[in-house]
């Protein structure tokens, strides 16, 4: 289960849940990540923001081994991604994902889609692991809908499935790749709430958002990316109404207009 | 109520404006069509071949064939009847067809999957493969394989072999056939056995995951049980099967069994045309699975080979499956080209050589007909309950 330890501070800097360094990678001649420097500190609450195609999905995308990169080194609880399917099996099973499009399986029902990881990954028990992504479904408030397909829910009803499923396999850090910009805004907010739950029971956390609220209300420290690089990282607070680099304060002055 | 007879008439209901009924009268009138042209027909063709002096009726089927098959499943010759003719084509017919549907199959599986692989050269080569067998007319391919490489291999004399227990000549190919003996139905008794136990051992462990988790390695189970038993039970009833090699006796391969180069040639044209099909709907089904969801399946840590066995492959079934009943049915219809090298399929000891000497065409035409239709109606029914099987698991 995840601790329900508030956070920061009490994690000495020390313990990196996530280590960055010098990371790059090219698609082809194209410089997608350059020099990335990052490192993430046991359930710190990240936020990553910047233009479209600035990298963001690319960089988290790395963490995980969705993408590969080619320069620099990425160590995940203090093991080190090399090219082992070992470690790389290992990595997915603490570092856990939310996409865009929540990706459930439509073919698998809310609560199979829970439970099909813990037992062939975790080689859990069926009926210990349906108690545990019961518990989830109930924490993201719908357990009533366990026994239906994926595509019987509504959009925010699928994330906070999406959400559930992966917290079923314990994981020491959540990624999350623009949860909300594919739902429709009434159900926003539900998502959100499930996340600010999660960010308050002190999972550490990296999120690409533009939720400016959200990386308000949560956040330890807001990144901003341009062009492959990180530009500008501070804690919320001086982020938004202090930024230093003119991008970031273009890119500011752009999402908040609406 | 005053108000409702002053309000203008309801406008009048002509019954061709009515969609249903006007269905129903042109379902009457098309049926009323064909059931008259077919009159027509069957009328006319009963007076011309009386005219002619032909006999009509199924009477044929009892008589004295008169002619040999060079591959009979059951037991034939030219004393049997047309009756018999036309069950040893039917058999033949489905051999080919079954043998054919099986292989096509699994070599349309492995291709189409290969196709999408990582290794440059095997996506190539499989590439190649469907572009290649796809793209050459089937008549080609069978007369291929028959005069092009069957009929060029040396005599039983210069035999090629492998491991001198399979032969390939000119005559066909030579393999070894059981030859069994009193006690050899312990064998099978070992065998039911064997497949009993499996599905005690499957249930067990599919039990023991629900309790504790742990997953039992049943497939290497149960094949070490499905292999170990009935060879045990050979050793202990003092080994009643024995394998009957291909010998050279004069000219020609005695023993075992010979398949014959024309099914072999029909078989493999059959398969590898029917596969490059099939390795394609394959293909093309795994790629209508969304791309996020082996990203989904990655990023809960699944290993590449459970992705494609509990996420990708279910999905991608229900895109294959429909065009694989297509697929299979087309391949049991092009089997009757079997006529182009002389395989007695049922098209040609039936509707040929039956129908040239007793000249009963209609008939024979007819329960040919029949007979491919019933074929293809069981195979479309099997694939619509496979079908709905996998359909269901989606909502
Ligand atoms: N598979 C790929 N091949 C080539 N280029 C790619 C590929 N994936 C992404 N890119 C490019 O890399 C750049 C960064 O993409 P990325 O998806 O990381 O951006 P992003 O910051 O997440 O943008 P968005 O806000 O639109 O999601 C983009 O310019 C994109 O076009
Ligand atoms: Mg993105």
């Amino acid at each position: 289960m995840m601790t329900s330890v508030n956070n920061a501070e009490m994690a000495g800097s020390d313990s990196a849940m996530i280590e960055l360094r010098k990371l790059n990678k090219w698609y082809g001649d194209f410089h997608v990540l350059r020099d990335i420097d990052l490192t993430v500190r046991k359930g710190e609450r990240i936020v990553i923001c910047g233009p479209s195609g600035s990298g963001k999905s690319t960089m988290i995308r790395c963490i995980n081994r969705l993408e590969e990169h080619q320069q620099g080194d990425i160590i995940i609880n203090g093991r080190e991604m090399t090219n082992d399917l070992k470690d790389i099996e290992q990595v997915r099973m603490e570092v856990g994902m939310v996409f865009q499009h929540f990706n459930l399986f439509p073919h698998l029902t809310v609560l199979e889609n829970c439970t099909l990881a813990p037992i062939w990954v975790r080689k859990q028990p069926r009926k210990e692991a349906e108690a545990i992504a019961m518990q989830y479904l109930e924490r993201v408030r719908i357990p009533d809908q366990a026994d239906k397909y994926p595509g019987q829910l509504s959009g925010g009803q699928q994330q906070r499935v999406a959400i559930a499923r992966s917290l079923c396999m314990n994981p020491q850090v959540m990624l999350f790749d623009e949860p909300t910009s594919a739902l429709d805004p009434e159900m926003i907010k539900e998502v959100l709430d499930v996340m600010v739950e999660l960010a308050n029971e002190g999972m550490t956390m990296l999120c690409v958002t533009h939720e400016m609220g959200f990386a308000k209300t949560v956040a330890d420290r807001v990144i901003f990316m341009d062009e492959g690089q990180i530009v500008e990282e501070n804690e919320p607070e001086s982020f938004f109404n202090n930024p230093q680099s003119e991008r970031t304060k273009l890119f500011l002055s752009q999402i908040l207009q609406h | 109520m005053q108000e409702k007879h002053t309000m203008p008439a309801p406008a009048r209901h002509y019954f061709w404006n009515d969609p249903d009924k006007r269905a129903l009268v042109f379902q009457i009138i098309v049926t009323v069509a064909i059931l008259g042209l077919a009159f027509v027909v069957v009328e006319n063709t009963l007076s011309n071949l009386e005219k002619r002096g032909i006999t009509t009726g199924f009477d044929f089927l009892s008589q004295e064939s008169g002619f040999g098959i060079i591959q009979s499943l059951v037991e034939y010759d030219e004393t049997h009847s047309f009756g018999k003719t036309f069950i040893v084509g039917l058999l033949n017919t489905i051999l080919v067809s079954v043998l054919g549907i099986i292989l096509a199959t699994v070599v349309g599986f492995l291709v189409g999957v290969g196709r999408l692989s990582n290794n440059w050269l095997v996506a190539r080569v499989c590439g190649a493969y469907v572009e290649i067998f796809r793209n050459i007319p089937l008549l080609l391919q069978i007369l291929f394989w028959y005069f092009a490489v069957l009929r060029t291999l040396p005599s039983p004399r210069q035999s090629l072999d492998l491991y001198d227990t399979f032969f390939l000549n000119i005559r066909g190919l030579y393999i070894p056939a059981p030859i069994f003996q009193e006690g050899a139905i312990w064998i099978g008794v070992a065998l039911l056995l064997a497949i009993a136990s499996v599905w005690v051992i499957k249930r067990w462990a599919e039990q023991r995951q629900l309790a504790s988790g742990k997953t039992f390695p049943v497939f290497y189970t149960a094949a070490v049980i499905v292999i170990g038993l009935p060879l045990l039970a050979w050793f202990m009833t003092g080994q009643p099967v024995h394998w009957e090699v291909p010998a050279l006796k004069g000219f020609n391969f005695r023993g075992g069994y010979a398949v014959i180069p024309e099914l072999c040639a029909l078989l493999i044209a059959l398969t590898l045309y029917t596969a490059s099909y099939i390795a394609e709907n394959v293909r093309s089904g795994i790629e209508a699975v969304n791309k996020g969801q082996t990203e989904a399946a990655f990023a809960l840590g699944l290993p590449k080979s459970r992705t494609m066995q509990l996420v990708i492959i279910p999905q991608a079934m229900r895109v294959i499956i429909p065009p694989l009943a297509s697929q299979y049915m087309n391949l049991i219809k092009n089997s009757s080209l079997a006529t182009a090298v002389g395989y007695p399929d049922l098209v040609a000891v039936f509707a040929g050589t039956t129908l040239n000497q007793t000249g009963q065409a209609v008939e024979i035409i007819l329960i040919t007909m029949s007979v491919y239709l019933l074929m293809s109606l069981l195979v479309s029914l099997l694939m619509n309950m496979f079908n709905k099987k996998m359909a269901l698991a989606e909502r």
